[in-house]
C-alpha cells in the first residue's frame, strides 16, 4: 500500500426512498492527514450520504473502499470496526443513564474519553452524572469525545459546532485539526464558511444527491461553491413577483430582538400589512424558534413583539391569534386532525373559545367551509378523513382553516415542502391574492426559488440572527445562499 | 370514479365500516337475538325486551362517561365509584332532609370527583388512566368514612327512583324518559356543538388543536366534571332498580361500561367513535349475559366466553376498520 491510496474512496453511491431518490451518484475521497469538508443546500444529501458511509443506512449502488480494498458496511458496528466513526448532528447519548453507562454501552475506554473531554475543554464531568441533566453543549462535545477515544481512522463530524458557545467551537477546531495533523482524516459537514477555511483542506460538494465538485480550499472558494450548490438553477429562476411599493405606516408586526431557546439569538423584523416577507435560513438557524415564539407556541427568552403597534405577550397560540396571527406549521402532521373531515378540520378554529361550545349553526359554517374550500381549489372527491387526501390538498386544508375565518397575518412555515409544482404555484397565487387583500404573510421557506416568486423581500438568517434583508428583485438564488450562509459584508443590514 | 374502483375491496368496506360503525353492530346485535331465539323459542316478546332495555340503560349510561372520556384519548375509572357514592349518599340522606334535596346532595360529590379528575388531567398533565383510578380508590375511601356516619340513619330508595327504575309504562321501562332525551342529547352534541367537536379534535391531535387556538384545559375540566355528572345519575337510576345501596353498587359495571364503549366503536387511542354505537355495545353486552346465562354455563366457563366473546368482536372490528 502505498502513501497515494486514499483512506477511504467512495463512488457511485446511490440510494432512493420508495419514488425520491435522495443519493444520485455521490463520491468522495479522503487521504490520510485530511480534512475534506462536505458541503450541500438543503436536501442534497448529505446527511443521507454521512448515513450511508457509516452502515445507517445501506446503499442501493456504488462501492466504497477502505484502504483501497472493498468494503461492505451492513452497520453502523462494522462501520466502527473498518474505522469510521460518525457524531451525527443530533445528541446520540441515553439521557437516563449517568456518563459511565453510556460509555459501557458502546465500549468505549474511559480514560482516553476522559482525556478528550478535558482536551476539549469541559471541566468537571464527573461519570456518574446522568446524561438528561447536562447541557446541550456539553453532550455534543461528549459525542465527539466518545468517537475520538475510539482513536477513528476517519472521523464523520455532522454540524458538530452547531450548538457551541465559541470558546468551545475554538478548542473543537484545533482538536480535529490535531487529528488530522496526526495523520488520521475527517469529513467536516457545516454550514459555516469561516470554520470550513480555518480547518480544511478542500471542499466535496453534493446537489440532488450527487457529487458535482471537489475544490482545494483557498481564498475566494465560496463564491465558487455556492455556485455548484445552485447549480443550472442559477438565473433560470421563476418569473419575479411584481413586488408591491416599498411597505410604510405602522407595521402589522414589528418583532424587536427576539431571543428564544439556544438557536434564535436576536431577531429583528417588521412585516407591514400587504406584504409577504419571506424567511431564508439553513435548517436550523433559528427560523423554528422564532415562528413558534410569534405563533404563542413557546415563550421568548427576550425581546418584544408588537402588533399595530402594541406590545404583546403571548402565553398560548390562542392569544396569537386574537391578535390576528395564525400559524401553519412546517410538518402537516403537527396541524391536521387527521382521523376528521376537511370540515371538521376547516371549522376547528372557530370553535375553539369557550363561547363557540354550544350548538353550532350548521348552515353558517357549512357555507364557510364551502368557500375556504373553493377558494383553496381543495380536492374532495376523497370523502372523509382527512389523512385520504393527497400532500398538497393535506396542505391546502391547514390554510383553508384561516381563510375560513378571515386572514390578517398569516405565518407560512415552509408551505410547499413535498408537493407538487400546480399546488406550489397555487399557493403562491394565494400568498399574493391575500397580501393584496391587506394581510400580512411572514414566509419561511427552504426552497430559495420560491423567494422571487412568492415574496416582496426576504429576511436571512444566520445563527439565530438577521444577516441581511433583500427586496425581491435582487433575490436571485445566489445571493440568497449567500446570505444564508452568512458571506455578507458587502453592506450595512438595518437593525 | 375510477380512483374508487383500484381500492382493494377489503379497504372499501373497512372504510364504509370506519364512516359507518354501526351498521356491523346492529348486525351483531340482531344475530344474537335471533340465536337467543333459537335456542328457547317464544323468549324474546315484549317482557324479555323491556328487561333487557332496563338493564342496559344504566350500562349505556355509565359507558357514556366512557365514551366522551375516550374521545380525548382519556378514560374514566373513576365513573362507577362516582355513580355509586352518588347512589349511597342520596339514600342515605333521603330520611334526614327528603328525596329531592338528598338527590341534589347525593350528585354534589360526583361532580366533585369529575373537577377532581379534570383539574389532575388538564393542569397537572397526569394520564387520565392513572388521575381517575387514584380519585376512584379515594373516593372508595372516603365513602367508606362516610358510612360510620350515617350508620344508625339507615337508608331509603325514594319512590320517584323506583319507579323510574323498576316501573313499565305499556311494557316499556320507566327509567326511557330519562335516557331517550339524555341519547339525544349526547348524540347531538358530540357532532353539533362546539364541545363535542372539540372532544374529538383533542382526541385526534392535542398540537393542532391548540395551534387552532384551543385551551385544552378548558375543555378537559368541564369534561371530566361532566362525566362526574352523568355517572352521579347513572348511579341513581340503577339504584332505583337494584333498591339496595352498597358501598360497592355500581363498580361490577366498570369493565363492561369500558367495553360497551370499545365494541360500539370508539377508539381507546381518541378522536374516533360515538355514542351511538355505545348503546348498540351495551345492548350486546346485555343480551349476550342473558344469552349465556341461558345457555345454562357454569358461572367460570360463563365468563370465560363473555370475556373471549369481547375480544373476539373488538379484534375483527378493530382489523376491518384499521384497513386505510
Amino acid at each position: 500500500m502505498t502513501s497515494d491510496t486514499p483512506l477511504l474512496h467512495a463512488s457511485g453511491v446511490s440510494k432512493r426512498f420508495g419514488a425520491v431518490v435522495a443519493l444520485k451518484d455521490a463520491s468522495l475521497t479522503i487521504k490520510k492527514g485530511e480534512i475534506v469538508a462536505l458541503m450541500g443546500a438543503n436536501g442534497a444529501g448529505k446527511s443521507t450520504f454521512v448515513k450511508v458511509l457509516t452502515g445507517a443506512l445501506k446503499r442501493d449502488n456504488g462501492t466504497v473502499k477502505i484502504h483501497g480494498a472493498d468494503q461492505h458496511i451492513g452497520s453502523p458496528g462494522a462501520a466502527r470496526r473498518a474505522g469510521l466513526v460518525p457524531v451525527y448532528q443530533e445528541p446520540s447519548l441515553i439521557p437516563d443513564l449517568d456518563v459511565a453507562d453510556n460509555l459501557a454501552l458502546g465500549n468505549t475506554p474511559v480514560e482516553p474519553f476522559l482525556h478528550w473531554v478535558e482536551a476539549l475543554g469541559i471541566s468537571g464531568l464527573r461519570l456518574d452524572d446522568m446524561i438528561g441533566n447536562l447541557p446541550l453543549a456539553t453532550l455534543r462535545i461528549l459525542d465527539l469525545a466518545r468517537a475520538l477515544a475510539s482513536e477513528p481512522e476517519v472521523l464523520l463530524l455532522d454540524e458538530m459546532t452547531a450548538a457551541l458557545p465559541t470558546d468551545l467551537v475554538e478548542k473543537v477546531l484545533a482538536v480535529v485539526r490535531g487529528q488530522a495533523d496526526k495523520g488520521q482524516a475527517v469529513i467536516y459537514i457545516s454550514h459555516r464558511f469561516t470554520e470550513i477555511a480555518e480547518i480544511c483542506d478542500r471542499a466535496t460538494v453534493l446537489r440532488d444527491g450527487e457529487t458535482v465538485g471537489d475544490l482545494a480550499i483557498a481564498d475566494g472558494v465560496e463564491d465558487k461553491v455556492v455556485e455548484l450548490m445552485l447549480g443550472a438553477a442559477l438565473g433560470a429562476g421563476p418569473a419575479v413577483a411584481e413586488a408591491s411599493a416599498r411597505p410604510t405606516g405602522v407595521p402589522r408586526l414589528d418583532v424587536h430582538q427576539l431571543r428564544a431557546g439556544t438557536r434564535l439569538a436576536d431577531v429583528s423584523l417588521q412585516l407591514f400589512p400587504g406584504e409577504v416577507l419571506g424567511v431564508v435560513a439553513l435548517e436550523g438557524q433559528g427560523q423554528d424558534e422564532l415562528f413558534d415564539a410569534i405563533a404563542g407556541m413557546i415563550r421568548p427568552d427576550g425581546g418584544t413583539m408588537a402588533v399595530n403597534g402594541k406590545e404583546v405577550r403571548f402565553h398560548h397560540p390562542a392569544d396569537a391569534i386574537a391578535q390576528g396571527l395564525t400559524f401553519v406549521p412546517g410538518d402537516r402532521a403537527e396541524g391536521l386532525l387527521m382521523q376528521r373531515s376537511v370540515h371538521e378540520n376547516i371549522a376547528l378554529p372557530m370553535l375553539a373559545r369557550m363561547r363557540n361550545w354550544g350548538a353550532i349553526k350548521m348552515r353558517r359554517e357549512a357555507s364557510k367551509v364551502r368557500d375556504a374550500v373553493a377558494r383553496m381549489q381543495i380536492d374532495i372527491r376523497a370523502q372523509g378523513e382527512v389523512q385520504r387526501l393527497s400532500g398538497g390538498n393535506q396542505q391546502k386544508v391547514t390554510i383553508g382553516r384561516w381563510i375560513a375565518t378571515g386572514v390578517e397575518t398569516l405565518l407560512l412555515f415552509d408551505p410547499t415542502r413535498g408537493i407538487d409544482v400546480r399546488t406550489k404555484r397555487q399557493i403562491y397565487g394565494l400568498v399574493r391574492e391575500l397580501a393584496d387583500q391587506g394581510a400580512a404573510v411572514l414566509y419561511y421557506t427552504s426552497e430559495l426559488a420560491e423567494v422571487p416568486a412568492a415574496c416582496d423581500r426576504a429576511v436571512v438568517i444566520f445563527q439565530g440572527r438577521v444577516v441581511d434583508v433583500i427586496p425581491a428583485d435582487r433575490a436571485d438564488e445566489q445571493t440568497l445562499m449567500r446570505a444564508a450562509y452568512g458571506l455578507t459584508n458587502a453592506h450595512e443590514v438595518p437593525a | 370514479m375510477s380512483a374508487t374502483e383500484n381500492i382493494p375491496r377489503l379497504t372499501r368496506m373497512g372504510r364504509f365500516l370506519r364512516d359507518y360503525p354501526i351498521i356491523p353492530l346492529i348486525i351483531l346485535l340482531i344475530c344474537l337475538i335471533a340465536t337467543l331465539e333459537f335456542l328457547r323459542p317464544g323468549i324474546v316478546n315484549e317482557r324479555w325486551i323491556g328487561n333487557t332495555i332496563k338493564f342496559a340503560i344504566p350500562l349505556a349510561m355509565l359507558a357514556a362517561c366512557q365514551t366522551l372520556t375516550m374521545l380525548t384519548g382519556g378514560i374514566d375509572l373513576s365513573a362507577s365509584v362516582a355513580a355509586t357514592i352518588s347512589a349511597f349518599v342520596m339514600a342515605t340522606q333521603v330520611p334526614i332532609v327528603g328525596a329531592p334535596l338528598a338527590i341534589c346532595i347525593g350528585l354534589v360529590p360526583a361532580i366533585l370527583i369529575g373537577l377532581v379528575n379534570g383539574f389532575g388531567v388538564a393542569a397537572c398533565r397526569v394520564h387520565p388512566l392513572i388521575m381517575t383510578l387514584g380519585t376512584g380508590l379515594i373516593a372508595t375511601g372516603c365513602l367508606q368514612v362516610y358510612q360510620r356516619f350515617v350508620i344508625a340513619s339507615g337508608s331509603v330508595v325514594p319512590e320517584g327512583l323506583a319507579w323510574l327504575g323498576t316501573g313499565r309504562t305499556w311494557g316499556m321501562p320507566n327509567a326511557l324518559l330519562v335516557f331517550v332525551p339524555f341519547a339525544v342529547l349526547i348524540i347531538w352534541a358530540q357532532r353539533r356543538t362546539g364541545f363535542g367537536r372539540l372532544l374529538y379534535a383533542l382526541g385526534s391531535n392535542e398540537t393542532a388543536a391548540r395551534i387552532s387556538g384551543v385551551r385544552s384545559w378548558q375543555v378537559y375540566l368541564a369534561l371530566y366534571a361532566l362525566s362526574g355528572l352523568i355517572a352521579g345519575v347513572a348511579g341513581l337510576i340503577y339504584v332505583g332498580l337494584i333498591k339496595a345501596p352498597s358501598l360497592s353498587l355500581v363498580n361490577p359495571l366498570l369493565l363492561p361500561s369500558v367495553a360497551a364503549a370499545v365494541i360500539g366503536g370508539t377508539s381507546i387511542f381518541g378522536g374516533r367513535g360515538g355514542y351511538a354505537g355505545t348503546i348498540v355495545g351495551a345492548l350486546i353486552l346485555t343480551v349476550l349475559g342473558t344469552l349465556l346465562t341461558l345457555m345454562q354455563i357454569p358461572e367460570g366457563a360463563r365468563r370465560i366466553f363473555f370475556g373471549l366473546i369481547i375480544l373476539a368482536v373488538t379484534t375483527v372490528y378493530i382489523k376491518l376498520t384499521d384497513q386505510s
